[in-house]
């Protein structure tokens, strides 16, 4: 049993770490969110130079690996700094489906470019009725003869506004709850028929509405088999869960430390209010969800990296989401409690996080969602 | 023992119910369902129909032009206007400095200030909190000097809520530096447009500037706005915190949010075929608070039934505002985990006044995150449940 980080993890979260130390502090961040592309094409070129953008493929498809170890040790430190880039929505969500499900040809073409950060990408797969069942898709696909027409509505799109391409789930068979049926199709952005309203999302990401009015597309955009995309669908959200997790546990812990400091220095009745034993043991209690998320989530890493079944691997991922998300709601409220009136302020980052936290937590379902996911495997 | 209303106290129901029926205007009415912030215009308009009506304000006595009301009257007064989601007033004025200016003010004084108060003619604002006294607030450290007939006013308030639109701060101030902090402690009424008072606007984390800092530099008060007598303030306070306790269960208001709720979540999809009202597990958390909100509704008739024969108040308000508060923000966790992914867009104009866009997600699913995120609050301020707890140690179990 060995639970620390190989050296080329070590590496990684090194360089992780000093990035967002040195280039990417909370004033940063704020223009970023503030600029009219909402994310840094300046970091994203840097973070394809790094080989970050490869982290979630494997070394068959040109990529450094593909372990979600891996990525949980980036994508903690990301949370730490509160980053907006789309990283999950482009090279997890959509790297990962792609990887499962394109041809060869196909392949050649997206991974590398979104390894080299020439594209992003949006997995437009929530629907109004959907909630957070993936499966519940009523956008239809209908061939005939090379063309395909797609129609349907999807929400939730994050990184929908940046997006060159979507990746559309559509039905071309079954009933609306149906796994099989399922099919991926790569939509340029700019197709006729696709409309998108975009809209800032509560914790400074991107989002958007997406209408497939007619979208007329080509056999050869379908990724993978006919119906035949649920289970990498099931793969890259459960990839892609797992990273947002570890993001997650990266928040939860700079809140946890910013809130110790602060009352460090924080004065009142003429002593820190970090003296208070009434606000000691929250502290302590805030540093104990985040020690179990990080366990959690640890563990559902190492579950997708195994050899486990795939039913094992989801329910370890709603483990993670379900645990994370009371760690959440635990971690995000007290800290914003325990500042006071200034962690109600946008002037401090605190508030920042437990935004990002909170949003995290909606994300890939609910941890009551996954609760009963996890309940019902 | 029992909990009922007389017959005279179910006729009054019965009258402020068609009232609010039929006088709280339907666009207003619509505004608070939707989520839509009210202007400042609208409550004003609700306030002077309150008025006309000789309601505008339930807790004061008849002498001064309120309502006379028993505490029942007033429970069931308050009780009837949360239900229909009708503004309360900004209390600043009307629950706050009023009471003190009638129970310590001069003749002089409650006739210049309390019936524009009561017609909603002039907002006041509180000026307490700064920015190294919060919850420790008699540390506080804006200094009134008495230069002649006039104070001169120097330093800084913070959590200064809907400043921006008032006329008149009430203050307080330090005008001793040399005794107990508690004792150097004056109580100061300002015109918020004297020479020398500036308002710097704090945007909460919904994006919203609800509270201000409020600067004095050098600010000329007439000594005649002075509240009773120099460094008693912190006595007065006292009082005024009392009145600010009170009515903070938000009872009605919890009511009127989960009937709302539960609409939501009928129609609401589960994600596979069914409304989220027939989720076992989420109809459990609606019934936890609702049997909660029951809890807290028998705890504050208890105190009222308490004040009705005289008894003075004691630590429940602070029993009444912590649970209060708590249940609130879980009801808002509730709404939040309802909306799912809806809850994500940023776009508080669609809840302002002047929207005229295509709003983004069903309802006011898009509001939920937002008002997560405000009602934070209602745990930090009024005295933080930190604070409240304080007391119930002290003030009950003798610790």
């Amino acid at each position: 049993m060995d639970f620390s980080y190989t050296e080329v993890q070590q590496m990684l979260q090194d360089q992780v770490q000093k990035f967002v130390q040195k280039s990417y502090d909370f004033d940063t961040r704020n223009s970023i969110v503030a600029s009219e592309e909402g994310y840094s094409k300046e970091f994203w070129q840097l973070f394809a130079e790094l080989g970050w953008l490869a982290v979630p493929f494997t070394e068959d498809d040109g990529g450094l690996g593909g372990s979600a170890v891996d990525l949980i040790v980036m994508m903690e430190e990301f949370g730490k700094a509160n980053l907006v880039e789309p990283y999950t929505s482009t090279a997890v969500l959509c790297g990962t489906l792609i990887a499962e499900l394109a041809n060869g040809e196909q392949k050649e073409a997206l991974v590398n470019s979104i390894i080299a950060g020439e594209v992003q990408l949006a997995l437009a797969y929530i629907e109004p009725q959907s909630r957070f069942n993936p499966f519940n898709v009523e956008t239809t696909a209908v061939v005939e003869g090379d063309a395909i027409t797609l129609t349907g509505k999807k929400i939730g799109v994050l990184n929908g506004e940046a997006a060159d391409k979507f990746i559309v789930i559509a039905r071309e068979s079954g009933e609306s709850l149906d796994r099989d049926g399922l099919s991926a199709f790569l939509v340029e952005a700019d197709a006729a028929g696709v409309s998108r309203r975009s809209f800032p999302t509560v914790d400074g990401k991107r989002a958007s509405l997406v209408e497939f009015d007619q979208v007329k597309v080509d056999t050869s955009t379908r990724l993978g088999g006919t119906g035949q995309a649920a289970d990498a669908l099931q793969a890259a959200t459960d990839k892609a869960t797992v990273g947002v997790c570890a993001e997650t546990v990266g928040a939860l812990e700079s809140l946890l430390q910013k809130t110790v400091e602060y009352t460090k220095t924080r004065k009142q009745f003429g002593t820190p209010i970090a003296t208070f034993q009434a606000l000691q043991h929250r502290m302590a209690d805030m540093f104990i969800e985040c020690q179990l998320a990080k366990s959690i989530v640890m563990m559902a890493a190492m579950s997708l990296d195994s050899q486990d079944e795939g039913i094992e691997k989801t329910r370890a991922v709603s483990a993670a989401k379900s645990r994370v998300g009371k760690a959440i709601k635990a971690v995000g409220q007290e800290a914003i409690q325990i500042h006071g009136g200034i962690g109600m302020t946008e002037e401090l980052d605190v508030g920042h996080l437990f935004k990002r936290v909170t949003a995290l937590d909606i994300q890939f379902g609910d941890g009551e969602f996954h609760t009963e996911r996890y309940a019902s495997l | 023992m029992n909990a009922y209303f007389t017959a005279e106290e179910l006729a009054f129901q019965e009258e402020v119910r068609h009232f609010l029926q039929t006088e709280f205007p339907a666009d207003l009415k619509a505004k608070v369902d939707a989520s839509i912030r009210l202007s400042k215009e609208d409550m004003v308009r609700w306030q002077k129909i309150l008025f006309e009506k000789g309601w505008a304000a339930p807790s004061w006595p008849a002498e001064h032009g309120g309502t006379g009301w028993t505490l029942t009257q007033r429970h069931i007064f308050a009780t009837e206007m949360g239900l229909i989601g009708a503004p309360e007033p900004i209390p600043f004025g009307m629950k706050m400095v009023a009471p003190v200016i009638m129970t310590y003010g001069s003749e002089e004084q409650k006739q210049r200030f309390l019936p524009d108060i009561l017609e909603s003619n002039v907002w006041w604002c509180q000026g307490y909190s700064e920015p190294n006294a919060g919850s420790d607030l008699a540390s506080l450290k804006t200094s009134a000097v008495r230069e002649g007939d006039h104070y001169v006013v120097n330093g800084s308030k913070t959590w200064n809520t809907l400043g921006q639109y008032a006329d008149w701060i009430f203050c307080l101030v330090r005008t001793d530096n040399t005794v107990k902090k508690q004792e150097g402690i004056s109580f100061l009424l300002i015109d918020m447009k004297t020479p020398g008072i500036s308002v710097k606007p704090i945007v909460l984390i919904d994006g919203f500037p609800e509270v201000n800092e409020v600067f004095f530099d050098d600010v000329k008060v007439p000594a005649e706005n002075l509240i009773g007598e120099e460094n008693k303030g912190w006595t007065y306070a006292k009082v005024l915190l009392t009145h600010e306790r009170t009515n903070i269960s938000g009872v009605p208001r919890g009511k009127r949010k989960l009937k709302a709720l539960r609409k939501l979540a009928a129609n609401t999809q589960d994600g596979f075929g069914k409304p989220m009202s027939e989720n076992a597990s989420f109809k459990k958390r609606i019934a936890e608070a609702e049997i909660e909100l029951k809890a807290l509704e028998y705890s504050e008739l208890r105190t009222l039934a308490s004040l009705s024969v005289g008894k003075a108040p004691g630590p429940e308000s602070s029993i009444l505002k912590i649970v209060g508060t708590e249940l609130a923000q879980k009801i808002d966790e509730l709404f939040l985990e309802l909306a799912g992914y809806n809850a994500l867009p940023y776009v508080p104009d669609q809840f302002e006044d002047d929207f005229d866009g295509e709003p983004v997600g069903p309802g006011t699913t898009a509001a939920s995150a937002l008002t997560y995120f405000n009602n934070r609050k209602l745990s930090i301020f009024g005295g933080s449940n930190e604070i409240q707890r304080n007391i119930i140690c002290k003030a009950v179990l003798g610790l």
